[in-house]
């Protein structure tokens, strides 16, 4: 068990994590989310006891960390995957930490087997990969058998057999009654992973809750429905009669439209008495990304502009017109694909279609309320390329606050 | 809570299963060993041409000691590297998490690092004085002369000394970078220079490389140099007290520092 209560530490003037007070408590995996910068580590280093709080404090077990007595065998991390002296071999790494805690060199030998660096263990870990060392840290951190794991990035740089493993592992961890504190920016992986979520943002507590609560919590449902696509004037129809009937309606991209506020049999119902066919009717539940991404839409620190490339283009010459370009469609958002069981129209394994995340509308509406949540499309319909009514807008941080 | 004796064992597998160990400390045993016996080849042979004053105080022990200039360098090296890869490697958060008082953790850590730069510093003092004396043929003195056994045995302290000083700043600038930048030129030029200077002479005597030498002189005022204001253990004991300077601070830094 984890405490924190009113946790709080600056550097100088800037404030990374503010008044943050929760629990991750034994027997379930405890997901910690935020964006870059969020104090997601600087929440980590300081229940190791490693940076002191400005003010509020932290215990494990309801001890401070410094005062557990032998932490290694109560407490074991996954920091830093580089935090390694690179000229020293895995197994010495290792070793050294085991002498610290008492536990014989027999088991360095066994978390080796474990992270399956048994081949390379005599190697210096200077050569290693960003996987092998995150195989090393997590090595580091089941060392002394303890009851209270917390891993931060542990996926970072691993292969997809790795993910698998790194997943097992937390969840098997778990179910042996240990706590288990788990930070990762990978939504889709912690919506598998983790039970309980912890979201930060600006150092401060976003939610504290389960995954499934976070999810209902923070996402807008909403319906897919497309009108025939030979005939816009069906479109302008049923649009007027969704929203006359109190739903929300957003254009799509592609043609099809966006409703929010109306359940499904009352939208068919709607388009029934308007008279118009249907060529689609879906539901739409937001995956966790979506409702982390809406979450934290305020509390980003870094983002990304459009790279200009000034001075690396050749100049234009004069009288010369570009060719007008083209943007990829669909203009969507990042979005994962629906959760399978939940899309009536996914007969065979639900696909992932990716998309660049140049969503347009979804930049320009902050507001989490508004309902202009690129959707996930149906793997059924495949997407009818057509250049859409708005250009691409660059994401700047303006368009955002 | 991980036991003194615990920490002790771990930073002596830290120590051992690194690269760098043998090679700063190899370098300190031979460069000074190498440069010492060069000297008092030289000194046999160019003895004659010495001045008389130079000639009266002739000091055989303190000439086989000559490499040390050079030898101590590789003693900083070692050091400050023993200090300062837990920081550049990051390593010191996973050594401060299993060892969460850090006074423990940092002088366990000096303590390991410190007797064996000791060991090194006296078989390099060792060899390099009876190598020396044999080189100087005629002029030779023996380690049963008054003062000489001393004078070794100190040889052998300066070292550890350097040594533990040097991890002290290490620990005091979390960097090996820094520290090297700042205690390379220090004890190679800044140090040699200053001595020199008539002004900074009164000054430099009391740096701590300078005031530690003072152990190694058998004959007061050897070679002509100028009269210190200290005896020889005195000379270590100022020495000792920068040491303790500087471990005090890099303790300080480490004690209120994030890590």
């Amino acid at each position: 068990m984890i405490e924190a209560v009113g946790l709080t530490k600056r550097y100088g003037a800037k404030t990374a994590v503010h008044n943050l007070s929760f629990q991750v408590r034994p027997g379930t995996v405890t997901g910690f989310l935020g964006p870059n910068g969020s104090g997601k580590s600087t929440t980590m280093r300081m229940i190791l006891g490693l940076d002191r709080p400005t003010s509020g404090h932290v215990t494990i077990g309801g001890h401070p960390f410094r005062g557990l007595p032998n932490a290694p065998r109560q407490v074991g991390a996954l920091l830093d995957a580089k935090a390694v002296h690179g000229g020293r071999s895995a197994r010495s790494h290792l070793l050294s930490l085991a002498q610290l805690a008492g536990i014989p060199a027999r088991r360095v030998d066994e978390v080796l087997g474990v992270v399956g660096l048994q081949q390379v263990a005599k190697q210096r870990s200077k050569g290693f990969s960003l996987g092998m060392g995150q195989r090393l840290g997590i090595a580091a951190a089941l060392l002394g058998d303890p009851q209270v794991l917390l891993f931060d990035e542990p996926v970072n740089g691993l292969d997809p057999e790795g993910i698998l493993w790194v997943r097992n592992l937390m969840k098997q961890l778990a179910a042996e009654g240990r706590t288990v504190f788990v930070s990762s920016h990978l939504m889709s992986e912690m919506a598998v992973t983790a039970e309980h979520l912890i979201v930060i943002g600006r150092g401060q507590l976003l939610a504290d809750m389960s995954v499934k609560d976070f999810i209902s919590h923070n996402s807008a449902d909403f319906a897919r429905v497309r009108a025939p696509g030979t005939d816009p004037a069906q479109r302008e129809k049923l649009t007027s009669a969704l929203t006359e009937a109190g739903g929300q309606v957003l254009p799509e991209p592609d043609g099809a439209l966006r409703v929010t506020g109306l359940p499904l049999p009352r939208i068919s119902e709607v388009a029934h008495e308007a008279d118009v066919r249907l060529w689609e009717l879906s539901p739409h539940q937001a995956s966790l990304e979506e409702a982390y991404m809406r979450m934290t839409q305020g509390a980003v620190d870094y983002r990304s502009t459009a790279d200009q490339k000034a001075g690396l283009q050749p100049a234009v010459p004069p009288g010369y017109a570009p060719p007008p370009v083209i943007p990829d469609v669909p203009q969507q958002g990042w979005y994962a694909p629906p959760p399978p069981g939940q899309n009536p129209y996914a007969a065979g394994p639900p696909q992932a279609p990716v998309h660049p995340p140049l969503g347009s509308d979804a930049v320009r509406q902050p507001d989490p309320q508004a309902p202009a949540r690129p959707a996930p499309r149906p793997p059924a319909a495949p997407p009818v390329p057509q250049a859409p009514d708005t250009p691409a807008a660059p994401t700047t941080p303006e368009d955002a606050r | 809570m991980a036991s003194v004796p615990a920490v002790l064992k771990s930073e002596w597998t830290k120590i051992r299963t690194v690269s760098s160990t043998t090679w700063t400390l190899a370098c300190a045993l031979i460069v000074t060993v190498a440069i010492g016996a060069a000297l008092c080849a030289l000194m046999r042979s160019q003895f004659d041409d010495l001045g008389p004053a130079e000639r009266l105080t002739f000091d055989p022990t303190l000439i086989s000691f000559s490499g040390m200039i050079l030898g101590q360098l590789a003693m900083v090296v070692f050091g400050v590297l023993v200090v300062g890869t837990e920081y550049s490697s990051g390593m010191i958060r996973s050594s401060l998490a299993a060892v969460p008082r850090r006074g423990t953790f940092l002088f366990s850590k000096l303590a390991v690092a410190t007797l064996l730069a000791l060991v090194v510093g006296l078989v390099t003092s060792f060899v390099t004085f009876f190598l020396g004396q044999a080189l100087l043929g005629p002029h030779r003195t023996t380690i049963g002369a008054p003062n000489v056994l001393r004078a070794v045995v100190g040889a052998g302290l300066y070292m550890a000394l350097i040594a533990l000083f040097s991890m002290g700043v290490a620990a005091m600038l979390r960097s090996s970078m820094l520290s090297l930048g700042i205690l390379m030129p220090f004890f190679f030029l800044i140090s040699q220079i200053l001595s020199a200077v008539p002004g900074a002479k009164t000054v430099a005597r009391y740096f701590p490389d300078r005031a530690g030498s003072q152990i190694m002189q058998v004959v007061p005022d050897a070679m002509n140099s100028d009269p210190a204001p200290y005896g020889p253990w005195g000379g270590l004991g100022i020495m000792a007290l920068w040491v303790i300077a500087a471990l005090a601070g890099g303790y300080l830094v480490l004690r209120h520092r994030d890590a």
